[in-house]
């Protein structure tokens, strides 16, 4: 049967009546040197949950899973964290050093970076370590922005970090690298060298322009698909040594306490996940019929491979369709176009890679864990689409 | 490789990569870093106790500057004021429902003490204490965590390495312990027999929500 169309009894006046942007010019070119979105994107913006934690200078927003769409995530966009507020360093007083078991310690400038051979584009996702970290008791959250909010997609351009270490002679006795950052925290993280001389890059631009500030200008580490923390902004210092330096962002944070009490250290990659960005609770269901269902999915292990969208809570899967490039260690995009006849759903996303690894479940991936853990939380998200279309994040048996 | 047998290598490929620099030879960027220079940014400390500098600290003094430094947000005794981070208790919490993790009970090593306070603290006025001074502080953290006694002087020459929780770490093994989550043929229909709502969000009710104010509220697990 051929569906019905909507009929109209009385002519829209959007389409009869002059409109006011019809009639009177607008502004001219440049009124806005720097571009930014139309006035009526005004709600797509990060968002911070302030009972998180005591301090700005310490904390984190999200990014809009809900109303983006693409690949891509704007720069404006992808969430920030940081430990020490969003340091500001003019580019010509930045210097970034190698150093540590190292033939010659070196010191570059900006300058010094951009003339290094070897320059890439690559498109990688960076989520952090306690994204969903709110959600292993539970369904805490309302919303994919504070569920899954924690990551961005972008491409960077920068120089393989690998450069920089030939660049000062890596000694045959160095086994990890120490990254460290100008902000005020000076955060810095342990990684394995086999990692810094692997695909880490040295990053200067996001999307074709500078570093955002809070992304960490004018230079900021890249690690593809391992924890977010590992990816120091302001990058300032690498060190080579022989063993890891157990800072405080991989001894006090980012380990996994299990429920046995012990606790996973080391847990740089970010396993396959994947979240329905809409519908969601930001972005109800508004009309029956034909609809799209549309969310993304990445992997720390390599490309994505599949994404298996289920309707009805986990019971019945079908694979959705992947539109758009599916870069190694990038995020991701699906759609399943669906018709909603106003029933109940419980809709979840399944992700696997190229390693062959499924998304579990928050039940299966429990069992391993306990709910202590907080990070590298990457189960299978539930949203109960209600007869009205509204939607919420529960669990599921 | 000898030398001469690197520097026919070398050769082999300058002749290889015809015109401009090719990948494994030096671009000659940057330059020598000065000995003050790493000084000054190489003050990492790592658990065997490389990087720490000369300098003691004791108990008593640490107490004194913690109160006037750092107790405004960590509490008199390592406590946590509000919602600033709790430095010592939480001893056996770990396998409770709301682990208490600080010093004494979860850090692993006492060097990471030495260098965050350095490196970080106090917040808003980074690496401004003298070693002495991160000496004393880190003897009194130590003390609050009963780990050491009222009189103890801490220094180089006694800093010790492992915390009491430190054998209860290990290195990643997910690979292997997790292994049923690679799978080439999930589930695709009739997978369980019914689902059950067993927990909502709404409930709960501490989204943020532009209209409401609602920062007081702290539910369960907080990010770190
Ligand atoms: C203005 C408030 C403030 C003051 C004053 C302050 N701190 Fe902190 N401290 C913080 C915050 C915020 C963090 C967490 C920072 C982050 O998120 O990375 C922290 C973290 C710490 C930690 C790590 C806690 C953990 O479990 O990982 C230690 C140790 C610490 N501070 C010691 C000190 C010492 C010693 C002083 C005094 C010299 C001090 N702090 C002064 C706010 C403060």
């Amino acid at each position: 049967m051929a569906p019905t169309l909507a009929s109209a009894q009385t002519p829209d006046p959007l389409i009869v009546e002059r409109q006011e942007w019809t009639q009177y010019l607008g502004d001219g070119v440049n009124a806005k040197p720097y571009g930014v979105p139309s006035k009526f994107e005004k709600d797509v913006v990060r968002r911070e949950v302030e009972w998180l934690t005591a301090s700005r200078q310490s904390s984190v927003s999200f990014t809009p899973l809900h109303a983006l769409d693409g690949v891509i995530t704007p720069n404006g966009l992808c969430f920030v964290r940081h430990h020490g507020g969003e340091a500001e360093i003019d580019p010509d007083k930045h210097r970034f050093m190698i150093n540590g078991m190292v033939d010659k310690p070196l010191v570059f400038t900006m300058e010094d970076i951009r003339r290094m051979p070897g320059r890439v584009n690559r498109v990688y996702f960076l989520e952090c370590a306690a994204n969903s970290g709110m959600e292993w008791r539970g369904s805490q959250l309302n919303g994919c922005q504070f569920t899954h909010g924690m990551i961005h997609n972008v491409v960077y351009t920068g120089v393989p970090l690998k450069a920089f270490l030939n660049e000062a002679g890596v000694s045959a006795k160095g086994k990890w690298v120490l990254a460290e950052g100008a902000d005020a925290s000076a955060m810095t993280r342990s990684i394995p060298l086999e990692k810094a001389m692997d695909d880490c890059l040295v990053a200067w631009a996001m999307n074709g322009e500078a570093l955002r500030p809070e992304q960490g200008y004018p230079l900021r580490l890249v690690v593809p698909g391992w924890e977010g923390n590992m990816w120091i902004k302001w990058l300032r210092r690498v060190e080579v040594g022989d063993q890891p330096w157990a800072q405080r962002e991989e001894t006090s944070k980012y380990t996994d306490l299990l429920a046995d009490g012990r606790s996973r250290q080391h847990t740089f990659l970010m396993d396959a996940k994947s979240v329905v960005t809409n519908p969601s609770p930001q972005s109800p269901l508004k009309s029956k019929g034909p609809n799209v269902l549309s969310g993304v999915a990445w992997s720390g292990r390599g490309a994505i491979k599949r994404v298996d969208v289920s309707l009805d809570g986990g019971k019945n899967w079908r694979t959705a369709r992947i539109e758009g490039p599916t870069f190694p260690r990038a995020m991701a995009r699906f759609y399943v176009d669906f018709d909603w006849n106003g029933q109940e759903l419980m809709l979840q996303s399944r992700a696997m890679d190229d390693s062959g690894y499924v998304q579990p479940t928050k039940n299966e991936l429990r069992k391993f864990r306990g709910t202590n853990s907080i990070y590298h939380n990457n189960g299978i998200q539930t949203w109960l689409v209600r007869p009205d279309g509204s939607a919420e994040n529960v669990e599921v048996s | 490789m000898s030398k001469s047998a690197k520097a026919i290598a070398f050769l082999a490929l300058a002749v290889a990569c015809t015109g401009g620099a090719f990948a494994g030879e030096r671009a000659g960027l940057g330059r020598p870093a000065l000995p003050e220079e790493l000084k000054a940014w190489d003050i990492d400390v790592r658990p065997d106790g490389q990087g720490l500098p000369d300098g003691k600290g004791s108990v008593s003094d640490g107490e004194a500057l913690f109160q006037t430094k750092c107790s405004s947000c960590h509490g008199e005794f390592g406590e946590g004021a509000g919602r600033w981070p709790v430095l010592a208790g939480g001893k056996d919490s770990l396998t409770s429902d709301r682990p208490e993790k600080t010093i004494g009970s979860f850090w692993p090593y006492t060097s990471t003490v030495y260098d965050y306070i350095h490196r970080a603290m106090p917040f808003g006025d980074a690496q401004s204490l003298k070693p002495d001074e991160v000496y004393a502080l880190t003897a009194y953290l130590m003390n609050l965590n009963d780990l050491v006694p009222g009189d103890f002087v801490l220094s180089r020459g006694n800093f010790p390495k492992d915390l009491p929780n430190e054998k209860n770490f290990y290195d990643d093994d997910r690979e292997t312990t997790e292994k049923t989550f690679w799978n080439n043929d999930p589930c695709m229909s009739n997978c369980k027999d019914k689902v059950e709502v067993t927990g909502h969000a709404a409930i709960l009710d501490v989204t943020p929500d532009d209209q409401k104010d609602n920062k007081d509220e702290k539910p369960a697990g907080a990010v770190e």
